[in-house]
């Protein structure tokens, strides 16, 4: 598969489970841009999010591995107690670093490193949560001409993180998830007309 | 920063690593750039500086001031007990192999402020082979060495370190390996008198002796794969034949030339073993 310009990178916390699956459910196995979720999860815990994700989504959903290519069609899940980062190549590296904001993964390092790799083609997409984590990356996302689009606060489970980040960066878009959903799908198709 | 500002700022710290290679001997340029990048930009943002020139002035006027940006952007990060499964698992998969060996030689490799030498140490003293192995703790840097060898931590940290021992099969009163005084901890130094202190480059050090166990744990995710082939060859030489190494959770010999002579004692703690 040829490697996307574009890039998604979703960050959620408590709520953010149900409501990143429910974002992605209806996206099409070969959809042309690459996902990264970066959820808060509990230290030291194993795995068995990669698999939940891979059971409800018709997208690939895989944990991030160090120095892997960035694929379309894939689902790439932080990894419980490391931040991930990406390099110029679209290929991932981990770092086990200070917490950012109490919390490793932390959305703000990913939001930031995406930024930093794919400026305007970042979309970055923050949902509900009960922290303040990602507010700050995707202002970050935002100042880089990158879209900045965060939930609802008033369908979020917890509306702390999308509430937070609004607060930071006015000029968002404030969509619910099943306009987020329509939204991502749009961009496959303008994917494809290339 | 915005995509020009980022962009010079990246030329910017890539002459910085030819200069510090020049002046001081470390090379970074094997690093993986990401974590390298947001590392020296953490640091100016501690130190207040405003730009690469002004980190510069102060790298090469104080050999200090260096050694703290050594610390801060190599990350030495780390905890006792880290991953108490892996711990677990050296317990009950290596240990009892180890043990048969008249003596042990094991290389704590990148072993920073010394939180993995001491959970070893307390792991070996409790299978009675504390006295009869020789570690090897090695880092770049020399300030973390002289910190491993207080053994002194923050009391903050000690209930979670005290329920991740017990996790890791403890088997003692974690509070007898440890005295406490004004809010923090010292080790008791018996753990660490057959530890040998050693500054040691991975990016371009050879190997120095032969051991029967590596403990390397997220240092190879620091390095591009080019650093990580020489780092792993260079583990590989020092091996004994039948010799154990241990990587990260997130690190593996899948893409590298030595993999071909290792199998899995423990897929998921990323611990190794020699076939030949």
């Amino acid at each position: 598969m040829a490697a996307s310009n574009k890039l998604i990178v979703i960050g959620g916390s408590w709520g953010g489970i149900q409501a990143s699956i429910n974002v992605l459910s209806e996206l099409p196995a070969n959809y042309s841009i690459p996902v990264i979720l970066v959820l808060h999860r509990l230290r030291n815990e194993e795995g068995s999010l990669p698999e939940i994700f891979d059971k409800k989504l018709k997208l690939k959903a895989v944990e991030v591995e160090e120095k892997e290519p960035l694929l379309p069609g894939h689902v790439y899940l932080a990894p419980a107690n490391y931040h991930v980062l990406l390099e110029k190549d679209h290929t991932f590296s981990l770092d086990d670093s200070e917490l950012e904001n109490y919390s490793r993964p932390s959305i703000d390092v990913t939001f930031t490193s995406a930024a930093d790799v794919f400026n305007e083609n970042t979309v970055g997409i923050l949902l509900s949560g009960a922290s303040r984590d990602g507010s700050s990356g995707l202002k970050y996302i935002f100042e880089n001409s990158g879209e900045a689009i965060v939930q609802n606060p008033s369908e979020a489970e917890v509306a702390t993180m999308p509430q937070a980040a609004i607060d930071s960066t006015p000029a968002c878009k404030i969509m619910r998830v099943a306009h987020i959903q329509q939204y991502l799908l749009t961009l496959h198709d303008l994917g494809r007309t290339y | 920063m915005r995509l020009e500002d980022e962009t010079l700022f990246e030329q910017e710290v890539e002459k910085l690593i030819e200069e510090i290679h020049s002046q001081y001997g470390y090379d970074f340029s094997g690093y993986a750039r990401a974590s390298v990048y947001r590392r020296v930009k953490r640091f100016l943002g501690q130190k207040h500086l405003q730009s690469i020139n002004e980190l510069r002035a102060r790298l090469f006027s104080d050999s200090f001031f260096f050694e703290n940006f050594l610390q801060e952007v190599t990350v030495n990060v780390t905890e006792m007990f880290r991953d108490t499964s892996f711990f677990l698992s050296l317990r009950q998969n290596v240990l009892p192999i180890l043990s048969t060996y008249p003596y042990i030689k094991i290389w704590d490799a990148g072993c920073s402020t010394g939180e993995e030498l001491f959970s070893l140490a307390i792991l070996l003293e409790e299978e009675g082979l504390l006295s009869r192995t020789k570690i090897y703790a090695t880092d770049i840097n020399q300030k973390v060495l002289r910190q491993a060898k207080e053994g002194i931590f923050s009391a903050t940290n000690m209930p979670a370190y005290t329920s991740s021992y017990y996790a890791a099969g403890g088997k003692r009163e974690f509070s007898s390996y440890y005295t406490s005084n004004y809010g923090s901890v010292k080790f008791n130094s018996s753990l660490v008198k057959n530890v040998v202190f050693y500054p040691h480059n991975l990016a371009t050090d050879t190997s120095f002796n032969e051991f029967h166990l590596i403990v390397c744990r997220n240092v190879l995710i620091y390095f591009n794969r080019q650093l990580q082939e020489r780092v792993l060859t260079l583990f590989d030489e020092s091996l004994v034949s039948l010799g154990y190494l241990a990587l990260g959770k997130k690190e593996t010999l899948a893409m590298s030339g030595i993999n071909g002579s290792y199998n899995f004692v423990d897929k998921s703690n990323r611990i190794y073993r020699k076939t030949n």
